[in-house]
């Protein structure tokens, strides 16, 4: 475990996430223009839903990531509760707002195709419902960390409900196996061939990989503001900003 | 036994008790959980549905089964799960992915006589993404060019 | 579009906005930071005895 407390130390990660952080960019761009050059100009149309298939390409990765950043979130809440790593209630609480971001972005787009499709914008199955819990699991794990002054005291008490709600994740997964759903069933699971087109296939995970890699780029440009603020009394910090000045 | 284990411990268990907990109280509500009754269910009184109660029918769209009035607002048309028949009359504007042989769920009210009268149609379509030359190809027949944009 | 276009563009629309948003956040909290952390630390000299 002293591995663990040597490579987050918030000095040597703030030194080691700002030398990531543009390449991680880099990339993010490059896997984005990619997968919006595949799904716009080269994904033909879809057999039943025509051109209108193609919001699939930001509904899906946007739904993946909110569950994704979720699992990361509740992780990291672990960890920071089990062997109290300062990093890692950094990392949880600064995965909040990103993925809510994501979760409110796959609700609404998620909207935006199935008036056209299904022909409602809204429907209470169990999809949409667990989806629409997991937002405002975020809203209410973001209230509390923000309503707590001592950071160490409000990651805690964070960490605690994220961990609660983590039995949200596989419910909105197999919610369109377990019950009669409007939304159709997953495209792509690990078991299985899937039953997309690979025209098709190819944007979507482009898109899902680039989400996934912005996701930890803004991550760690959040990480380092909080190092900043958080160690502004040590001499590394006082250091740092004369070095530059 | 370390604190710091004994904490991992407590939290393992906490999850691990919360999730069960959790699956076994969705379980329980399963049943109200659904979004729709199969044609089977509604017709062979598998659920106990009171008269007059607004429910959600769901299944295919037989194929042949549709019905338009001449100024296109009244539709009838028959849902099945391959099982049982339900005759559904619907007046009102349809989703673009309503066809035949498609998903639908429809919700309004059953009737006597066994006849659902819906006050909206909802399409629901399957997981399945492909170009209109894959299904042809799928579907055996050959694919001919201008075909893809014939859509009702 | 195929007559989608308003739903289609409306959802490229909200991701690049939710994209955009992510990032800017960022940007400008380290720019208040590094502000407010040089203003701390000028402070800081200012009031030890014997320096400059």
């Amino acid at each position: 475990m002293q591995y663990l407390h040597k490579y987050a130390s918030p000095k040597f990660f703030y030194v080691f996430a700002g030398k990531l952080t543009p390449w991680l960019a880099a990339l993010t761009v490059l896997l984005l223009a990619a997968g919006l050059y595949l799904g716009l100009f080269i994904a033909p149309a879809d057999y039943q839903q025509g051109e209108s298939y193609r919001i699939m390409f930001i509904h899906v990765p946007a739904a993946w990531m909110s569950m994704f950043i979720y699992a990361c979130m509740a992780g990291a809440g672990a960890i920071a509760l089990v062997w109290n790593v300062k990093l890692f209630e950094m990392f949880a609480a600064n995965c909040a707002p990103v993925g809510a971001s994501f979760t409110f972005l796959a609700l609404a787009t998620g909207s935006l195709w199935g008036k056209p499709m299904w022909g409602a914008w809204w429907a209470w199955d169990a999809r949409l419902t667990s989806e629409l819990i997991l937002f405002f699991l975020y809203i209410g794990y973001m209230s509390l960390e923000a309503s707590i002054d001592d950071p160490r005291r409000a990651a805690r008490a964070a960490a605690i409900v994220a961990l609660v709600g983590v039995v949200n994740i596989p419910v909105i997964h197999f919610s369109v196996e377990w019950w009669n759903t409007l939304h159709q069933p997953a495209s792509v699971s690990k078991m299985g061939t899937p039953s997309i087109h690979p025209s098709m296939l190819a944007p979507l995970l482009l898109m899902a990989v680039g989400f996934t890699v912005y996701f930890f780029t803004v991550a760690l440009m959040r990480m380092r503001n909080e190092i900043l603020e958080r160690e502004r009394h040590t001499t590394w910090v006082a250091q740092l900003l004369e070095n530059e000045s | 036994m370390k604190t710091r284990h004994k904490r991992l411990a407590i939290i393992i268990t906490g999850v691990v008790g919360l999730t069960v907990a959790g699956l076994f109280v969705l379980n329980a509500f399963r049943s109200n959980l659904v979004f729709f009754y199969s044609p089977t269910e509604v017709l062979e009184g598998k659920v106990n549905i009171p008269a007059g109660k607004t429910i959600r029918i769901g299944g295919l769209v037989e194929k042949g089964s549709v019905r338009r009035s001449p100024d296109g607002l009244k539709v009838d048309f028959v849902v099945t799960d391959l099982n049982k028949k339900l005759p559904v009359h619907f007046e009102g504007i349809l989703p673009d992915l309503f066809r035949e042989g498609q998903g639908v769920v429809a919700q309004g009210k059953l009737q006597s006589g066994n006849n659902f009268v819906a006050s909206e149609v909802l399409a629901k379509h399957d997981e399945k993404y492909m170009p209109p030359e894959a299904a042809q190809a799928l579907k055996g027949g050959t694919f001919a060019p201008g075909e893809e944009k014939k859509r009702p | 579009m195929g007559g989608y276009g308003f739903y289609v563009w409306s959802s490229y629309g909200l991701a690049l906005l939710v994209l955009l948003l992510n990032l800017y956040l960022p940007l400008r909290r380290r720019k208040t930071v590094r502000r407010l952390l040089h203003e701390f630390l000028r402070l800081k000299r200012s009031l030890q005895p014997g320096s400059e």
